[in-house]
């Protein structure tokens, strides 16, 4: 039995490969409550790696794809509007799947695009991996998800604010830059803050579908279900990820919730827009 | 399924495809889009009437009631759901044969839980030891209506209890200054009025329920996505029917069926707000009045 300075020792870092800690996972018997504490613990590190990585990306593509359903150019509202109804209309497990079994297809030595005067070899073997490909599904899954709820905030800027703007001589980019976008993001921070909530759930389904876990490296919920598969009992694993994921959810609320107060700091505060939790779950 | 389909080697393109598309195996998989429909069909209904229940208990005055409502709906609410999912079959599977252990061998003097193992009496098995196939089956596909319902159960009780409260406290009012009792007012004037209010969030749980569908596969169940997997992969020219790997054009067939199931469930969601609408004490309410006066 190991003692549980070992336990952590051993397994506090292997999510990041069997380089960092014990080459095997425990097995069977010799399973104990800190191997479970540590090496679950130790998938959040994934679980908070896609997780940042995904919001931080999509938030910069869904505040143009938002900004692209908005317009009154068809060319760019249909195609945006397009891509919104296929990502928040499938589940994001089928799309798990659907773009694994896409980029397995792809030449293993990289794509060759002819640009005219040079040749642009582009590496697609990283796209099988879960941390490149899971992480492309991810972004495009949040992209699609926070982009209605900033299209939706878009639609519910004051008409007072636009007029002030325009009244000020705004016009274009400054316009966007000074009073639209402030504006939207207000508008849309509580609910932005539930589908970051949201997203860091679902990074738990990364594993779980059709992207291998190399060398056994996954995130906290496939630790989990690991282990309710070695001894067979769910009544240890399960609560044990249910609570780093309340702790990373309460994480999550703390964060936006000082983001909120910058956002609305030239209000009264109780003017200020509280954030209510309100779960939406599966995506 | 066809009279040519005897060697599908020798067949040109379109007469492949139809023997291919119609073999044993794609019909079974053609039979499990089915087995999502029914478990809509089951689930929604339960899941609603969990959720009722579960807001009368959110409503109750009586605390014990009370508590046990708020406890369920915040525990279930602020779990990551697949957690759940996958804890519930196999909680609830070793509940029950635990209790039928209790109760058909009283005098077993082993531990249940001996290391990594789950041992209760032969008679304790559910199901037992020597059911046939198709009641393995029933058992596994119960077992995730009830992971389901629990989960979805929740989500509706919140929102009926919102939905609850939406409803005008004038109409209540009236109802009692006309001698109704509590009950009696619940029952004829919240109930019937508290649906539109109810819908948009209804409607919303409904589409997260479709898109939780596929995790049927993570509890065993041969569901789209186990054949999608089974029959887009390689086959040799061992088979009857060999070709590369086609798992992409399977799940975009399932992605496919997914965009029209939630896109028609919109549709209708829609037509059903509209005549819940009529007569009601809303704004969409007393605009349809006007356009038909």
């Amino acid at each position: 039995m190991r003692s549980c300075a070992e336990s952590f020792q051993g397994y506090i870092l292997r999510a990041l490969g069997r380089d960092y800690g014990e080459r095997l996972l425990p097995r069977g018997l010799d399973i104990t409550l800190c191997d479970q504490i540590f090496l679950i613990a130790s998938g959040l590190i994934w679980n908070i790696y896609f997780a940042a990585l995904a919001i931080a990306i999509g938030f910069g593509l869904a505040v143009g794809v938002a900004v692209a359903k908005f317009s009154e150019n068809r060319l760019f509202s249909k195609p945006a509007g397009a891509f919104i109804f296929v990502f928040r209309g499938s589940p994001l497990f089928i799309q798990f799947f659907f773009f694994y079994s896409a980029f397995v297809l792809l030449p293993r030595s990289g794509v060759d695009i002819p640009l005219g005067f040079v040749t642009l070899t582009v590496d697609t073997s990283a796209l099988t991996t879960a941390q490149v490909g899971g992480l492309i599904v991810l972004v495009l899954n949040t992209t699609a998800y926070s982009a209605e709820l900033f299209h939706g905030a878009l639609r519910s800027i004051p008409k007072g604010d636009l007029e002030a703007a325009d009244a000020y001589g705004l016009s274009g980019f400054t316009k966007f830059r000074r009073v639209v976008f402030p504006s939207m993001l207000r508008l849309a921070w509580p609910s932005y803050t539930n589908e970051a909530i949201f997203l860091t759930h679902s990074t738990t389904l990364v594993f779980l579908s059709a992207f291998p876990a190399r060398q056994q490296s996954g995130e906290a919920f496939y630790y989990a279900r690991y282990f309710v598969d070695q001894t067979f009992n769910p009544f240890l694993a399960y609560p044990l990820v249910a609570g780093y994921f309340v702790c990373l959810t309460l994480a999550i609320i703390g964060m936006f919730g000082l983001m909120n107060i910058r956002l609305n700091r030239h209000l009264p505060s109780e003017r200020r827009r509280r954030f209510r939790f309100r779960p939406q779950y599966i995506r | 399924m066809f009279s040519f389909c005897t060697d599908p080697s020798i067949l040109p393109n379109w007469q492949w495809f139809a023997c291919y598309l119609t073999n044993a195996t794609h019909l079974q998989f053609y039979r499990a889009f089915g087995v999502v429909l029914v478990l809509l069909a089951i689930t929604a209904p339960v899941a609603l009437g969990v959720g009722l229940m579960g807001a009368l208990a959110l409503r109750s005055q009586i605390w014990p009631i009370n508590w046990l409502g708020k406890g369920y709906v915040n525990i279930v609410r602020g779990v990551p759901d697949i957690v759940f999912f996958l804890f519930v079959p196999i909680a609830l599977g070793q509940g029950i044969e635990w209790v039928m252990h209790q109760i058909n061998c009283p005098d077993w003097d082993q531990p249940i839980r001996q290391g990594n193992d789950f041992i209760v009496c032969r008679e304790a098995k559910v199901p037992g030891a020597n059911a046939p196939a198709w009641v393995r089956d029933i058992y596994a596909f119960a077992m995730a209506v009830v992971a389901f319902a629990l989960v979805f159960g929740a989500f509706a009780a919140n929102t009926l209890h919102g939905a609850m409260q939406a409803v005008p406290k004038a109409q209540i009012e009236t109802a009692e200054a006309y001698g109704m009792t509590r009950r009696q007012a619940f029952r004829r004037v919240v109930l019937p009025q508290m649906w539109v209010f109810a819908l948009p969030g209804l409607s919303n749980i409904w589409q997260i329920l479709i898109k939780a569908t596929p995790l049927l596969f993570l509890l065993g169940i041969q569901d789209i996505v186990y054949w999608a997997r089974e029959l887009g992969g390689q086959k040799t020219s061992l088979f009857a029917y060999p070709h590369p790997d086609w798992r992409m054009w399977y799940f975009l067939a399932l992605l496919v069926f997914y965009l029209f199931l939630t896109w028609a469930s919109e549709r209708a969601f829609g037509a059903l707000n509209t005549r819940l609408s009529r007569g009601q004490a809303t704004a969409a309410g007393e605009r349809m009045r006007k356009a038909a006066a």
